[in-house]
């Protein structure tokens, strides 16, 4: 059992009682809500003539089911207005905060709370949705809970979970050049597996991790549940704290200092124990694409589509599954695979660090005239930096479009969708089978930056070729 | 298609029924329940479109197409089964077409804690006894009757030792599964707990 690691003091420090069952009863510091996982949670409450025990620890924002083409309301798919009316009346109701259109704070919930200084070291966060683990990347002990749950946290801002085991991913050496935190994910959830997590927390730690700007540990956290993690997270140091530092709700003034000081009591101490210790060595991981219907089924830039042969028995089921949705033979090469539709943002990967990358890739370049490009930002906030910056312009110049904020179409709620069986090449986190609206559509997972070069050669291409 | 839903309420220890297999390691949340079905502010109809897209896709031949399964209630699953995105709406489509439990060789965090908010006992088997059942199923009726207090299964032709959690184990036979008011039963240790983490002081502008 693990001791005196990060997720052993927090846990520790929010658990309330020990349950009859057996299980923890964890207080949520902070609980984002918002349209999709939570109107059923108030449905519920009503039915149970329960308040909101702390409204001021929850806060909402709407991003699921936006349209990223034209945001004035009542928009224009029925049920999507019934749904966003529907979560401005809750909030209303329950006085919850909420970040709404317009505001200029509304965006993805993963990339709005860090970027409000929300997201803390030391707290446990929940929110219905699956990616709340990247809040992990702050030293926060972060994950994603369904209705039910949400309805708990809201009525008594507790949940009964049993603790997790924790296994320290130690990633040793650095990234090399056009080699991204996404690169990095993706071929840890291939080494380990997509249920390997299971059970699991993940502190990703070492060299490679420290290496990395809060953004992209961002990245790297969010994509733990790919690889059936419910939890990960990195330990806080000085670029934690100075990414929190002057946030809109980050510590002020005197508090500051105390803040400071507990979050650094806070890290796994040196001699403390895992339940289990992988290490990876970040200096050989390359550009990474997926070829298949799992996170997992990942390749480098410039290696075959496996053979089943090589692939361990349990393995093998999902990997002619893919074989016959993808309609990739084995041995293929994934590289100069024709892309119909190139999507830039999400949850992992639509912050302004993202767009940075991608943009000086797409520079004085034209996207391919096959490719359907688009870029959607993270958030209000991400959208007016990368205007301030001009990289919309760059964006628009090459030939993608520059959408307005939301999840658009890493899960495909509104109407960003992709068409028949076209392929994608996605800067997101899933390429599940019809994950992206679809039922046959394909989906290659890439980093934003390989996203740019497959829309400018309209094939899957090795970005280091364009950033020498 | 099926008599109108009844949700679980209460102590649940015995579930008898006809089994259901389904075969496949990695089945997510998506392919349980699709992203467009998510555009609802109830989980009233989602029964109807379990596994919509993958159904379309065999034309008649999914498990939850044919005749011979649609009084089936134990749902016979692979490894990772609920991976992926967290929506409860998997769960609550899959209870609402008719599934009250499951056996399976392996299960999804969030995908195993949404199924016990709202109902369904998740038992795991080795894969081998899950590819017996599975083959068995393919030729004939399983009828299975399952007991929580022994996490025990028997059929004519089965004894399983079906393992699950104890903390879920014990929430199903107390009915404290709907975790709600167990919750609330503490509340002053909530209050207390509250007061006593450190951000909430330093974090005081926060509201």
């Amino acid at each position: 059992m693990s001791q005196d690691t990060l997720f052993d003091k927090v846990w520790d420090l929010h658990k309330v009682s020990s349950l009859p069952g057996g299980s923890d009863q964890i207080f949520i510091g902070l609980h984002l809500i918002h349209e999709v996982t939570s109107p059923q949670a108030f449905g519920a409450l009503k039915d149970k003539k329960l308040k909101v025990k702390f409204p001021d620890r929850t806060v909402a924002t709407v991003d699921h089911i936006v349209p990223t083409d034209n945001q004035s309301r009542p928009f224009k798919d029925n049920l999507a207005e019934q749904m966003i009316e529907t979560l401005e009346k809750n909030c209303l109701e329950h006085k919850i905060r909420f970040f709404n259109i317009g505001s200029g704070n509304q965006g993805i919930v993963h990339v709005v709370a860090p970027e409000l200084g929300l997201t803390q070291p030391g707290m446990t966060i929940a929110c219905g949705d699956s990616h709340t683990s990247t809040h992990g990347a702050f030293g926060s002990i972060a994950f994603g809970i369904g209705t039910s749950q949400v309805r708990d946290v809201l009525a008594t801002q507790t949940l009964a979970m049993n603790k997790l085991k924790v296994r320290q991913i130690w990633c040793d050496n650095k990234l090399s050049k056009g080699v991204y935190a996404k690169d990095l994910v993706l071929h840890i959830i291939n080494k380990l597996g997509v249920k390997a997590g299971v059970g699991f927390a993940y502190e990703f730690a070492g060299p490679a991790i420290h290496e990395l700007s809060m953004e992209e540990r961002m990245t790297i956290c969010n994509m733990s549940i790919e690889g059936g993690a419910r939890c990960g997270y990195i330990n806080p140091d000085e670029k934690t704290f100075s990414y929190i530092k002057n946030k809109l709700y980050a510590p002020k003034n005197k508090h500051w200092n105390r803040a400071l000081r507990w979050w650094e009591s806070l890290k796994s101490d040196e001699n403390s124990i895992y339940d289990d210790v992988i290490k990876i060595d970040a200096s050989k991981v390359e550009p990474t694409v997926t070829w298949g219907i799992t996170p997992g089924q990942s390749i480098s830039i410039n290696q075959q589509i496996p053979f089943l042969d090589d692939l361990s028995p349990n393995d093998k089921l999902v990997a002619e599954e893919a074989y016959e949705y993808m309609s990739f033979k084995p041995g293929q090469l994934i590289k100069d695979t024709p892309i119909d539709v190139c999507f830039i943002g999400s949850c992992t990967n639509g912050r302004i660090s993202d767009l940075r990358v991608a943009a000086k890739v797409l520079k004085g370049k034209k996207v391919s005239k096959n490719v359907k490009a688009f870029a959607v930002p993270g958030s209000e906030k991400v959208a007016t930096e990368a205007k301030q910056e001009g990289l919309d312009q760059i964006f628009k110049d090459s030939g993608f479009q520059w959408r307005e904020p939301g999840c658009s179409m890493c899960l495909a709620m509104n109407s960003d969708k992709l068409i028949g069986n076209q392929v994608s090449a996605s800067s997101s986190n899933r390429n599940f089978k019809g994950r992206q609206g679809s039922p046959s559509g394909r989906t290659l997972l890439m980093s934003p930056a390989m996203v740019a070069a497959a829309a400018i050669n309209g094939k899957v291409s090795d970005v280091r070729e364009f950033i020498n | 298609m099926k008599s109108e839903f009844i949700p679980p309420i209460g102590k649940i220890s015995n579930i008898n029924g006809q089994c259901i297999s389904l075969i496949g390691n990695d089945i997510d949340t998506d392919r349980i329940i699709p992203a467009r079905f998510l555009k609802c502010v109830n989980f009233d109809s989602l029964g109807e479109s379990v596994f919509e897209d993958d159904r379309k896709t065999l034309k008649g031949r999914h498990p939850f197409d044919l005749e011979e399964n649609k009084n089936s209630s134990i749902l016979i699953v692979n490894s990772n089964f609920g991976c992926g995105s967290s929506r409860e709406h998997a769960p609550q489509a899959l209870i609402r077409w008719g599934i009250k439990a499951i056996i399976g060789e392996s299960f999804a965090d969030i995908f195993y804690s949404n199924c016990i908010a709202i109902g369904i006992p998740c038992f795991t088997l080795p894969k081998k006894s899950i590819e017996e059942i599975q083959n068995y199923c393919d030729e004939q009726f399983l009828f299975l009757e399952i007991d929580l207090k022994k996490s025990f299964a028997k059929s004519k032709d089965f004894n399983l030792n079906l393992e699950i959690k104890e903390s879920s184990r014990k929430m199903f036979l107390s009915g404290e599964w709907d975790a709600t008011s167990t919750l609330l039963d503490n509340e002053n240790l909530i209050e207390n707990k509250f007061n006593r983490l450190p951000y909430i002081k330093f974090n005081s502008h926060y509201s």
